[in-house]
């Protein structure tokens, strides 16, 4: 066991990402820091913001949608999680019994980020309810059930890992009921909340998921033993391939071409999903400051700067790394018979049409007023109109491969951040802030979100003086990228 | 018609390609080889524009190739798994290129199903994407997707490894048509002696970035290759003058960090060999 540690821990301190300098990792530590305070923000703000709303006892209500939590968790962990199988092969002929391995090989999973990360809702959101009188033993017992309903969800995780049917009926189900509570035919939450209720009233009643996870815990155990060989449980999962037209972007010529193919890496590959998602995520950012509940957040200035990033998570998270999401087979990118342009384009609109899908999802923050929704409909004219070429160009400067195939070091990246990409932060976000900022300040807010809106505009007549520049840039940069993705992620 | 004009390429001090003048016709089929590190790669991705030349440059068709790129309608090469898309299944790799090189689908179709035998019927239908295709496999989609587009210049690095014997020998058919009845010229390179000198009309070798050798193939040329390469060679006039180049002992000495004892003592051999 003790060999097993160590050899974590050295693959854990020689991961590249870890070996950067000191003044990226004191960098680094800030950005964890950040974000742990916004999720804290979240569980903490969980109680209030239902309270606030109205809408019964928060304990209850979380209870009440506690089972869809479970379900996107099991969603996520589906899709997201990797299984431990990788590491295991090299253990196959050593002198090492089995049950060590594969006892092994379950722990690890258990310190995976997918189960502590829940932490950061549930320790908060307890300990608010403990300060607000709720009893401290039942709350415990409460969250002692979560917690082994959220590892009981990572061993049914590790046993469904190769069954896609099973998964594809959960979705199904999950999705239909949530469906039916939607159009108000079933409420699937009336028969799950007594249970979730149950655990926060009785303590006896975590037993249940406690032997539920044990139950859970021991088959995965039984499953993994019984299927370690190469042929069996150690095969890399290989999904069923099905070849995908698109042709109806095939009217658009070559840029048709590489719509398509961007599409397939987006959808096909585990990386580039977590863009996707993490998209998604960005959508509920403006949350933090369009509800009001934290005072720093309520400066004006503020709203731009949730609008540009609710409009743009795609942007972000995908166009960050562009030209690197190609970086597998850049080789091949540079001798084949492509135009720089219309490579770089395509990626341009790929941007362009997601941040239109985003500020059409966004139409709900109409609720926080006209205003709020004004906020994500000019911080995405200027997504559209400057930051779209800004992040292609900064891009070029990335020189980090990426392995599509690992949802690993989707953030941190050592060299996602140089001098050049810092300096390029300072038009994306404080540029906008700034010119409503001064706008602002000397005539009227409409004013000032038309003057942003307007900088977005001029930004994009200006595209193919852009796209020239841009273009000169990768040139100038590809014998350096080439050489760079030669190194394996 | 390639021709090669002083091209050079050093990393820091290390002069890992260096060939003064070189000529490929057109419709030639070229074959490179050389022990590890002996500049065959570095050579074709010079050829690809994807690294710079330190000096010189190479005139493909009448394109210098680091300065435009309009050599790449006429060029398709494969090196390695880079030059796949792993997300992608055989049949999407294969349009792709095509559209890329202005071939519909319907023509690129028409070209896939003259490779049915060499597919084997493990490559089309497989509902596989790339990536988890066998290496073999993966090489047979990236050597064929070379030809789409009927490119008139055509470069394949090691194309014979990792192919099952059934292939090796259909490959070489395949590569044989390409030059002879196509004028396709193509540029091969590989280990195996035997293969080059079935394929290819011409063979250079290539030692520590210099050309030793550059035989027109006849029946004797694989013999006088495997005595090359056991080092028991009669030195030829241009061999004597690349090995008593002022430089061969410094590089040899740098290069001893990147192999092994034995490679060094045989370029110890080598150099005393003109004495003899």
């Amino acid at each position: 066991m003790l060999q097993f540690i160590s050899l974590e821990w050295k693959s854990f301190i020689r991961a590249a990402s870890f070996q950067t300098n000191l003044a990226m990792k004191i960098l680094m530590g800030f950005g964890a820091l950040y974000f742990m305070a916004v999720f804290l923000g979240l569980g903490v703000g969980v109680f209030f913001i239902i309270e606030d709303m109205e809408l019964g006892d928060p304990f209850e209500v979380v209870n009440r949608f506690m089972i869809y939590y479970l379900a996107f968790d099991m969603l996520f962990r589906y899709s997201l999680q990797k299984m431990p199988v990788t590491n295991i092969k090299p253990f196959l002929y050593v002198p090492l019994t089995k049950n060590q391995v594969v006892r092994f090989s379950l722990l690890k999973t258990v310190v995976s980020f997918f189960n502590w990360s829940h932490a950061f809702f549930f320790l908060p959101f307890s300990i608010v309810l403990i300060s607000k009188d709720y009893p401290a033993m039942e709350v415990l017992f409460w969250h002692l059930g979560m917690a082994a309903l959220i590892y009981a969800n990572n061993y049914i995780n590790v046993l469904i890992n190769n069954m896609s049917g099973v998964f594809y009926a959960f979705v199904a189900t999950f999705v239909a009921l949530g469906a039916a509570h939607f159009f108000g035919w079933f409420d699937v939450t009336l028969y799950t909340a007594p249970f979730f209720d149950l655990l926060g009233s009785n303590p006896l009643a975590c037993l249940i998921p406690l032997a539920l996870l044990g139950i859970l815990s021991r088959a995965a155990f039984l499953y993994f033993r019984k299927n370690m060989y190469l042929d069996a449980g150690l095969a890399t999962k290989q999904e069923e391939a099905s070849t995908q037209e698109y042709a109806f972007l095939n009217r658009f010529g070559n840029l048709g071409t590489f719509l398509k193919n961007d599409i397939r890496l987006i959808l096909r590959n585990k990386r580039s999903k977590m863009a996707l998602y993490g998209g998604l995520f960005f959508l509920f950012y403006g949350l933090l400051f369009f509800t009001g509940d934290i005072e720093v957040y309520d400066g004006p200035v503020w709203k731009i700067f949730a609008g540009i990033f609710v409009s743009g998570g795609f942007l972000f998270n995908f166009g960050q790394f562009v030209p690197s999401w190609d970086s597998a087979y850049y080789p091949l990118m540079m001798s084949q018979n492509i135009k720089y342009q219309d490579y770089i384009k395509a990626k341009w609109y790929l941007i362009v049409i997601a941040t239109a899908a985003s500020m059409l999802l966004a139409i709900p923050y109409l609720y926080f007023g006209l205003n709020a929704y004004l906020a994500v409909l000019v911080g995405g004219i200027y997504n559209i109109g400057i930051n779209g070429y800004l992040v292609l160009w900064g891009g070029a400067y990335i020189k980090t491969p990426i392995d599509l195939a690992s949802g690993k070091k989707a953030f941190g990246d050592k060299q996602s951040f140089n001098a050049k990409t810092l300096l390029l932060t300072v038009p994306k976000i404080l540029l906008p802030l700034a010119i409503y900022w001064v706008v602002a300040l000397f005539a009227s807010e409409t004013l000032a979100f038309a003057s942003v809106a307007f900088a977005g505009v001029l930004g994009y007549l200006f595209r193919n003086k852009v796209f020239s520049i841009i273009e000169k840039v990768y040139k100038d940069e590809k014998y350096k990228t080439l050489a760079a993705y030669k190194q394996t992620p | 018609m390639i021709t090669v004009h002083e091209l050079s390429k050093t990393y820091k001090d290390q002069t890992v390609l260096n060939i003064p003048h070189l000529d490929i016709p057109k419709g030639q089929s070229f074959g490179l080889v050389g022990n590890n590190g002996a500049g065959k790669t570095t050579f074709f991705s010079l050829l690809l524009d994807l690294i710079q030349p330190s000096t010189g440059h190479i005139d493909s068709h009448g394109v210098v190739v680091n300065t435009s790129e309009d050599w790449k309608p006429f060029t398709a090469a494969f090196i390695d798994e880079s030059f796949l898309i792993g997300y992608l299944t055989p049949e999407e790799y294969f349009y792709f290129i095509g559209e890329l090189r202005g071939q519909s689908k319907a023509e690129v179709s028409d070209l896939l199903s003259n490779f049915e035998d060499f597919f084997h019927g493990e490559i089309l239908g497989q509902k596989k994407y790339l990536r988890d295709l066998s290496k073999g496999n993966q090489k047979k989609v990236g050597i064929v997707a070379t030809f789409i587009g009927s490119p008139e210049v055509v470069i394949l690095d090691e194309p014979f490894a990792n192919l099952d014997p059934t292939t090796q020998i259909r490959l070489k058919g395949i590569i044989k048509d390409l030059a002879a009845k196509s004028g396709v010229t193509v540029l091969v390179s590989s280990h195996d002696l035997m293969h080059v000198t079935e394929v290819c009309e011409r063979i250079v070798v290539l030692e520590k970035g210099q050309i030793v050798k550059d035989i027109v193939t006849a029946p004797a040329t694989l013999k006088e290759l495997e005595d090359y390469f056991s080092g028991a060679a009669a030195p030829s006039p241009i061999e004597t003058v690349a090995a008593t180049a002022s430089t061969t002992e410094d590089k040899a000495a740098e290069e001893s960090k990147f192999e092994d004892k034995a490679s060094e003592d045989h370029s110890a051999v080598n150099r005393d060999t003109p004495e003899k």
